[in-house]
């Protein structure tokens, strides 16, 4: 065991290399360039050498080589640097983003299991019928919608019946406040697009909960219990589920880890501001030092979780550790 | 449309079982999978209005009417008219072309390289297998919106781009399902005995691999082309997709959908509706080919 | 100069069931109540806070308020071009010298937040900054101030600018919101040290940051202006999506945007919240151009390049797209009702103006034929930014339909886009022009030849224009200037077809009622330190 986890931990190392490399050369091939358009977002002259040495003090002028080993090695010293488009450290403009889309992302993912589960059990218990097709033509509505599509709606719901019912138009708040500063504030922000995000991520795992579901319910021991004469709602319980979780909190795990970055859009919506939002102004800024740590972070995310799945599933599966 | 009939061909040849006709094929498959079907005509009315939008469209979806701003649907404008006073409806007649050519090019390009390095890696497994899978998981790593905004960022906007954009981080996707089909494949005594014929692996890969991951490359397709329509329709949102004035779902909910939602309603709820429904009918599609033909592939 | 009629042109209106603006200064108004927050959204955080370096609007509207400039515009009449006031200075000085020597006198007992003196050699040491940026640091406006020779501080409460030749562009210049007055002590132990870090003498001290969602102030109570701010605090909240900030007025999580607002979200405010919600309008000095590439074919030909222009119908358009953009004026290359400015009828002989737009396109077409191009296509470069650029973009490639150019719009972030345009990498381009304080004089240098001009992209080379402009900037008279800027516009605009005018933007404001004291004003960069703004809640 203990040798599968070390093997799989040395594999992360290549993974998150790659993916260094890979948004590394990524960015430099987008054109464009952060010091000019640093000094010349609006209208206004700018000096070439201004632009020169803005280049030389953030280190643009090095070569590739030596700016990628630059990046490596703070990396792996957990030590980010500074953003090249506010100049600030990038842990203190990540801290605060980093916060509410964690707490975005957990309720989501609640908001998720919550209907995933009850939802995809009964579509299995009930398959083949019209309460199957109800659930699932539901579900499959989720993805379907336009994220920022069904926000603006949710938005302008909110405005048009809080005029009509409290008299004054309401509006979720636009500005973050921690749970533990202003716990209602909070919440009736970050409520709307939880329950958005987690509709929408919900309908994957739903399918996944019906499908696996309805294969433990072919296995052996179910048929056994259910000879036994066990009642349906009992061996479901009891005997299905338990089996038939495992790959559906695979499945919500991995999402998870996405919904960390992935939020780019319901974050535009609702005027979040997350780590996708801060991901899109980065790029967008050609802020370098900023895309590179928002996509280590992501990529870590991605890959300490999968790490995590991989090790639950050896763990309880012994064929997979010789595999 | 042709999806079905495509499929039709492919279950006969790797089921053995006889299927009397074609027609009654897609009647049973309707009838054990209703809203499979339900997906299934969806997708063929959308094809067919893409197909004739110049004989469907009343108006030129480009042309500015300043003259006819902010029509309500009426007997002239259908679904209503815009900021620039164009038809809403012939807009999005033309938008289904879009958001077909945008779906099944993304889909489909980004299923066929997936279909070769999944192969491929199952095939030679070893290190290329391992090289391979690592690139894979690199590429799995981005969430799949950060990659298309990354590559977005280096070529620019515009439909072509955008199919780009969105068939590059399919690849990965695809690659990883077809690879774990294909592994089992490689496993089976016909492989063992063409190789110990002496074949070449290009023949080995062609004639006997390819032909039998073929179905869930062809589910991949399916469910990709919904997953590529609202790619799009999030790029648009954001400002990179497909740009003004080329008639685009996507694109009218972008600046429409928010500014005009309250007063001039139709221009969001229209094509909003028609990404839906699209989406929907490919995924519902796309979940029942997979029941019927490759269960295996649930978590796509 | 002709004021009122300037005044008329960039008047002021309210809209629909919305109160009368009743902060206009007149005798009898209700005095200003103290206290309060000020929410109000904008859409971007700035790279920087050195007002010296950057360049956005989204610099201004937080940070202006922690800062005292040497003069500014005046605060109850922010629509004129010529009304300046002194705010650390105590009075407006007459320059000696022939014009040359300007001299002002500072305000005694002004302190920095920090509790520390503001004195002349603050205010010099600042304007150095400006004016001749040291190794090491930039400013974005060292070309306005390309007349001045120097700027000393005889001693502590004195500040004398020598210019080089006398000059009607300086004292607007001067005027430019983005000049802080830094303290020399800070810039002494690093001239950077205001990139990063906030302290001025302005009515409002920084009460913090929130990476990316807001930066707040709070009250100075030590502010110059005895009684200012009224304000308790103010916080500037970012939001990036237009829809999200006509929302978040709506459900009064802010109670004014100082950017401006398309005109349909203004009548769904309105309509919304009627008397809640009280809108204001002006001219804006801001211009939407579209500029062809000189350098690549076919527009090297200057009778592709007017048929370019003869194919747009400024005066329809100016009807139409007033109701769905920013924008509204028909105007040439100097701000709508300005002295300086074409009048209609001088207008309608320029090509593109013409009264009678199917012989203008009917010219059009014959242009585009003799030079046989007849079925010209190209790429229109344009900003993804949806007011105005992607309206009046899509507007144009409809317009030159009609004379059957087909086009396609290819729109770029704003760092693409820069980029673009800086290695004239494109067919056409969007293009625009975009000043604070009105200053035609200076504001023009945008149409100069590319190597001299101010972000001049055509790629281009007309020495006689810039003969014309040199000319323009030396007159002293205003019929004098009046008639070179005539020559200047029609050059640019008919004869040699640089770079076109297409519609000058419309700013509107609609805020909350219960704010009051501020005054919309030509440009969304000034007037912005909310020294007398008010709630009245």
């Amino acid at each position: 065991m203990y040798q599968y986890i070390l093997k799989r931990l040395l594999l992360m190392i290549p993974t998150l290399l790659g993916a260094a490399l890979l948004v590394f050369l990524l960015l430099r091939l987008v054109p464009g360039d952060v010091c000019v358009l640093r000094m010349a977002g609006g209208a206004g002259y700018v000096d070439p050498k201004a632009i020169d040495l803005c280049h030389a003090e953030l280190g643009l002028d090095r070569s590739y080589v030596v700016q990628f080993l630059d990046f490596i090695w703070g990396f792996v010293r957990f030590d980010f640097g500074k953003s090249m488009w506010t100049g600030r450290p990038i842990v203190e403009e990540v801290a605060l983003r980093f916060e509410l889309s964690l707490q975005i992302a957990i309720m989501a993912t609640l908001t998720a299991i919550m209907l995933a589960i009850p939802l995809g059990t009964i579509s299995a218990v009930k398959q083949n019928t019209w309460i199957d097709y109800v659930v699932r033509a539901f579900s499959i509505a989720g993805i379907a919608m336009p994220s920022f599509w069904l926000g603006v709606l949710i938005i302008l719901g909110l405005l048009i019946t809080s005029k009509s019912v409290f008299g004054s138009p309401w509006m979720p708040p636009i500005k973050y406040v921690p749970l533990w500063v202003d716990p209602l504030h909070n919440l009736s922000m970050t409520i709307f697009p939880a329950l958005a995000t987690g509709y929408r991520y919900s309908a994957v795992a739903t399918r996944m909960t019906r499908s696996a579901l309805l294969e433990v319910l072919r296995e052996d021991y179910v048929r056994t219990a259910r000879a036994k004469g066990l009642v349906q709602k009992l061996i479901i319980r009891r005997h299905a589920l338990g089996n038939a979780l495992l790959p559906v909190v695979t499945i919500i795990g991995i999402e998870f880890a996405f919904l960390m970055g992935g939020l780019v859009v319901t974050e535009q919506v609702f005027n979040l501001n997350g780590l996708g939002k801060l991901f899109v102004a980065s790029v967008t800024n050609h802020d370098y030092t900023m895309t590179q740590a928002l996509v280590m972070l992501v990529a870590a995310i991605f890959v300490v979780t999968n790490f995590v799945v991989d090790i639950v599933y050896a763990w309880l599966d012994p064929r997979i550790r010789y595999k | 449309m042709t999806i079905a009939t495509d499929l039709g061909t492919k279950v006969e040849l790797t089921d053995e079982r006889k299927a009397p006709s074609r027609l009654s094929a897609i009647g049973r498959f309707a009838r054990r999978n209703p809203l499979g079907a339900a997906g299934g005509a969806v997708i063929i009315v959308m094809v067919l209005v893409a197909m004739f939008a110049d004989f469907i469209a009343p108006y030129n979806p480009v042309a500015n009417a300043f003259d006819r701003m902010h029509e309500p649907p009426s007997l002239e404008n259908w679904l209503g008219t815009d900021q620039y006073g164009r038809d809403v409806f012939s807009r999005i007649v033309y938008g289904a072309r879009t958001a077909l050519l945008v779906g099944f090019a993304s889909s489909f390009v980004g299923a066929t390289f997936g279909l070769v390095l999944g192969v491929a890696s199952a095939y030679f497994s070893g290190k290329i297998d391992l090289i391979l899978q690592r690139i894979i998981d690199i590429f799995m790593a981005f969430p799949l919106i950060i990659m298309a905004l990354a590559v977005i960022a280096i070529f620019g906007t515009g439909a072509q781009n955008v199919i780009i954009a969105i068939t590059i981080p399919f690849i990965p996707r695809c690659a990883r399902v077809v690879r774990s089909s294909a592994l089992a494949i490689r496993e089976l005594p016909y492989i063992d005995a063409a190789r110990a014929n002496g074949f070449s692996h290009t023949r080995i890969i062609l004639r006997h691999m390819i032909p039998n991951v073929m179905a869930p490359f062809l589910i991949m397709i399916t469910a990709f082309v919904g997953q590529a329509i609202l790619l799009e329709a999030s790029l648009s949102y954001l400002g990179l997709g497909v740009q003004e004035p080329t008639p685009a779902w996507g694109l009218m909910l972008q600046g429409g959908a928010e500014e005009y939602a309250e007063s001039a309603p139709w221009i969001a709820i229209f094509p909003g509706i028609a990404i839906s429904l699209a989406v929907f009918g490919f995924s519902l599609f796309g979940d029942a080919l997979r029941d019927e033909f490759d269960p295996r592939l649930r978590s796509l | 100069m002709n004021l009122a009629k300037y005044l008329r042109a960039a008047s002021i209106i309210a809209v629909g069931a919305a109160v009368a603006i009743g902060f206009s200064g007149a005798p009898g108004q209700a005095a200003p109540k103290k206290g309060g927050i000020l929410n109000f959204v904008v859409p971007d955080e700035p790279p920087s806070w050195d007002g010296h370096r950057e360049t956005t609007f989204a610099l201004i509207h937080p940070f202006a308020p922690f800062y005292s400039l040497l003069i500014k515009v005046n605060p109850e009449n922010p629509s004129s071009p010529t009304d300046f006031v002194c705010d650390l200075c105590t009075e407006m000085p007459t320059p000696t010298d022939g014009g040359r020597t300007y001299t002002f006198k500072i305000k005694q007992g002004v302190k920095f937040h920090d509790g520390t003196p503001l004195t002349a050699q603050d205010v010099v040491a600042s304007y150095k900054k400006i004016i001749f940026p040291p190794e090491g640091t930039t400013s974005a406006r060292v070309a306005y101030f390309v007349m001045v020779d120097s700027v000393s501080a005889p001693d502590d409460h004195t500040v004398v600018f020598k210019l080089k030749y006398p000059s009607g562009a300086f004292i607007p210049a001067l005027a430019t919101p983005y000049n802080f007055i830094y303290s020399k002590a800070k810039l002494d132990q690093d001239i950077r040290w205001y990139e990063k870090n906030v302290m001025g003498s302005g009515p409002f001290k920084f009460a913090g940051r929130e990476a990316g969602a807001s930066v707040r102030g709070e009250r100075n109570n030590d502010y110059h202006v005895p009684g200012q701010p009224y304000l308790d605090g103010f916080e500037a909240i970012f939001s990036n999506k237009q829809a999200v900030r006509v929302q978040a007025i709506r459900g009064d999580r802010a109670a004014i945007e100082f950017r401006g607002f398309p005109p349909k979200s203004r009548d769904d405010l309105v309509e919304a919240l009627g008397g809640d919600i009280t809108v204001q309008e002006s001219d804006w000095n801001c211009v939407l151009l579209f500029t062809p590439n000189h350098k690549k074919k076919p527009f090297d030909d200057v009778r592709v390049r007017r048929a370019l222009t003869l194919a747009v119908d400024r005066w329809d358009g100016s009807k139409s797209l007033s109701r769905i953009a920013i924008v509204k004026a028909v105007g040439g290359v100097v701000f709508p009702g300005h002295p300086l400015a074409a009048t209609k009828a001088e207008l309608e002989q320029i090509p593109g103006f013409w009264p009678d737009i199917n012989k203008s396109r009917a010219e059009a077409k014959r242009l585009l034929q003799e030079a046989g191009v007849s079925d010209l296509t190209f790429v229109l470069s344009n900003r993804a930014v949806d007011q105005p650029y992607t309206i009046v973009g899509t507007w144009l490639i409809d317009q030159w339909r009609q004379i059957g150019v087909t086009v396609e719009q290819k729109m770029e972030p704003t760092g693409p886009f820069y980029a673009r345009l800086r290695s004239q990498d494109f067919d056409v381009t969007m293009d625009f022009n975009c000043q604070s304080v009105v200053n035609p004089l200076l504001d023009i240098g945008k149409f100069l030849s590319t190597d001299i001009g101010n972000e001049s992209y055509g790629g281009y080379t007309d020495r006689d224009l810039d003969k014309i402009f040199e000319a323009m900037n030396r007159a002293p008279e205003e019929a004098e200037q009046r008639k070179l800027m005539r020559q200047f516009e029609k050059r640019v605009l008919d004869e040699q077809a640089h770079s076109f005018v297409t519609l000058w933007w419309n700013r509107i404001i609609p805020h909350r009622s219960y704010v009051k004291g501020w005054k919309i004003s030509p440009s969304h960069y000034l007037n912005q330190d909310l020294a007398n703004v008010w709630l009245d809640k």
